[in-house]
């Protein structure tokens, strides 16, 4: 497991393994919206929390379908399927590599983007932590959506209208958390139903996936 | 140690494609799958390697004691080749992978990409997976796509050791592999008779 964990983190690493695209996509959206809003601080600070959450979820849904296609293209999922590794482990293993190479460089960028969109100070600390709590569900969820849609040709616009949906509840409540924080409001409620949502798929949906990954390697 | 085929049906695509199929492959022991184009046995590897339920019948064989090798090599090209042979022989649990790189000459290009490797040398790196593995019953796909004369010699070589060692493998492949004491089954003795599928699957294949 923890081998199959090194090699997806190598391989995302290396050249063209799309480590820095999401990234790149973040930092792309939060630069244009000031310029798109106009240079109003009242209006951008408002705005603030929501438009890096989204820009964050797009991101992450940006690089979905790299998490089984490459690997079903050179027949490696068939022989990762064949090895003594469990399936579910597999996915598990395969969406904790997405999240420590999309999802936690997106958290920990946030807060620097969050200067661009004059983000009130007390939100710094609330959209970090709503970011990381949030960010890990996205990654398992996407990777329910990547094992629905393995083998199909360009999947990508089925993958990312199966799994928006599924997003939804993640970023009402993450982005409603970072917004009440950075207003000063209390944030416990959010807090708990975004941290519900992510313990939730990461307890069942590898299962899920891994059943979904079975049918669909026949 | 064997594998025991039992009036094996399967389909593909919801089409059955072979039925009635048995055999029984014990230690030391190899068995060519011979079959024109479309006969069904990458099918039946896929069904005997678990990767597809089959319509009727049953695989049995000792837990942990397969290894699949399809038409692909599961090859990272960003990988080096040792970096490729060593993610597979942690994922079955071993370590030791200079014997296999030995084995298939592939010791000189260790340490180069992947994906700077000719089709004939990634097909070697493919095979050098399976003495990794360590695992008793070789299922293979067309094993000598795209090797030379040398490498099929080397890859014969490999399977006579194998098998020397109490092991066994199923080979389906067109060309002769020189393993004088490997039975041959022809697979379209086995051909199924076409017929409609009932299943729920059905409607939607």
């Amino acid at each position: 497991m923890i081998a199959l964990l090194i090699r997806d983190m190598r391989l995302a690493m290396r050249a063209g393994g799309g480590f820095g695209l999401g990234l790149s996509f973040f930092l792309i959206v939060v630069v244009l919206v000031p310029f798109g809003v106009g240079p109003q601080a009242a209006i951008l600070s408002t705005i603030a929390p929501g438009i890096l959450w989204i820009g964050a979820l797009l991101a992450c849904l940006l690089s979905l379908d790299r998490i089984f296609a490459l690997d079903w293209e050179d027949g490696s999922l068939d022989l990762l399927a064949t090895s003594p590794l469990p399936l579910e482990g597999i996915v598990a293993v395969k969406s904790l590599a997405h999240w420590l190479t999309t999802g936690l460089p997106l958290v920990l960028l946030a807060p620097i983007l969050g200067v661009l969109l004059n983000l009130p100070e007390a939100g710094f600390l609330w959209l970090t932590l709503s970011l990381a709590l949030g960010t890990p569900a996205l990654s398992v969820i996407g990777t329910f959506g990547a094992a629905l849609t393995v083998g199909l040709k360009r999947g990508g616009l089925l993958l990312s209208l199966l799994v928006l949906p599924l997003y939804v509840p993640t970023l009402i409540f993450g982005a409603e958390m970072a917004r009440r924080g950075a207003e000063g409001l209390d944030t416990t409620t959010p807090l708990f139903l975004l941290a519900g949502v992510t313990c939730g798929t990461i307890a069942l949906l590898p299962f899920a996936s891994a059943a979904v990954l079975k049918v669909n390697l026949r | 140690m064997t594998l025991t085929v039992t009036d094996l049906s399967m389909a593909r695509g919801g089409i059955p494609v072979l039925e009635g199929l048995s055999f029984a492959l014990g230690a030391g022991q190899a068995l060519v799958l011979r079959g024109p184009n479309g006969s069904g046995k990458t099918t039946l590897l896929r069904t005997i390697a678990g990767l597809q339920p089959p319509l009727a019948g049953r695989v049995e064989a000792p837990e942990d004691s397969l290894v699949y090798a399809g038409h692909s090599d599961g090859i990272k090209p960003t990988l080096t080749v040792a970096e490729n042979l060593t993610f597979w022989a942690q994922a079955f649990g071993n370590s030791d992978i200079a014997p296999a790189l030995a084995a298939y000459s592939l010791t000189p290009l260790a340490e180069r990409a992947a994906g700077a490797l000719s089709a004939g040398q990634k097909r070697r790196l493919g095979l050098a997976r399976l003495l990794v593995t360590g695992r008793a019953i070789w299922i293979l796909d067309e094993p000598t796509v795209s090797l030379d004369v040398e490498a099929v010699a080397m890859f014969a070589d490999a399977v006579r050791a194998h098998l020397g060692q109490g092991g066994a493998a199923l080979i389906a492949t067109h060309i002769d592999l020189g393993l004088s004491e490997a039975r041959v089954l022809d697979v379209a003795a086995y051909r199924a008779k076409p017929l409609e599928l009932d299943d729920f699957d059905g409607a939607f294949l």
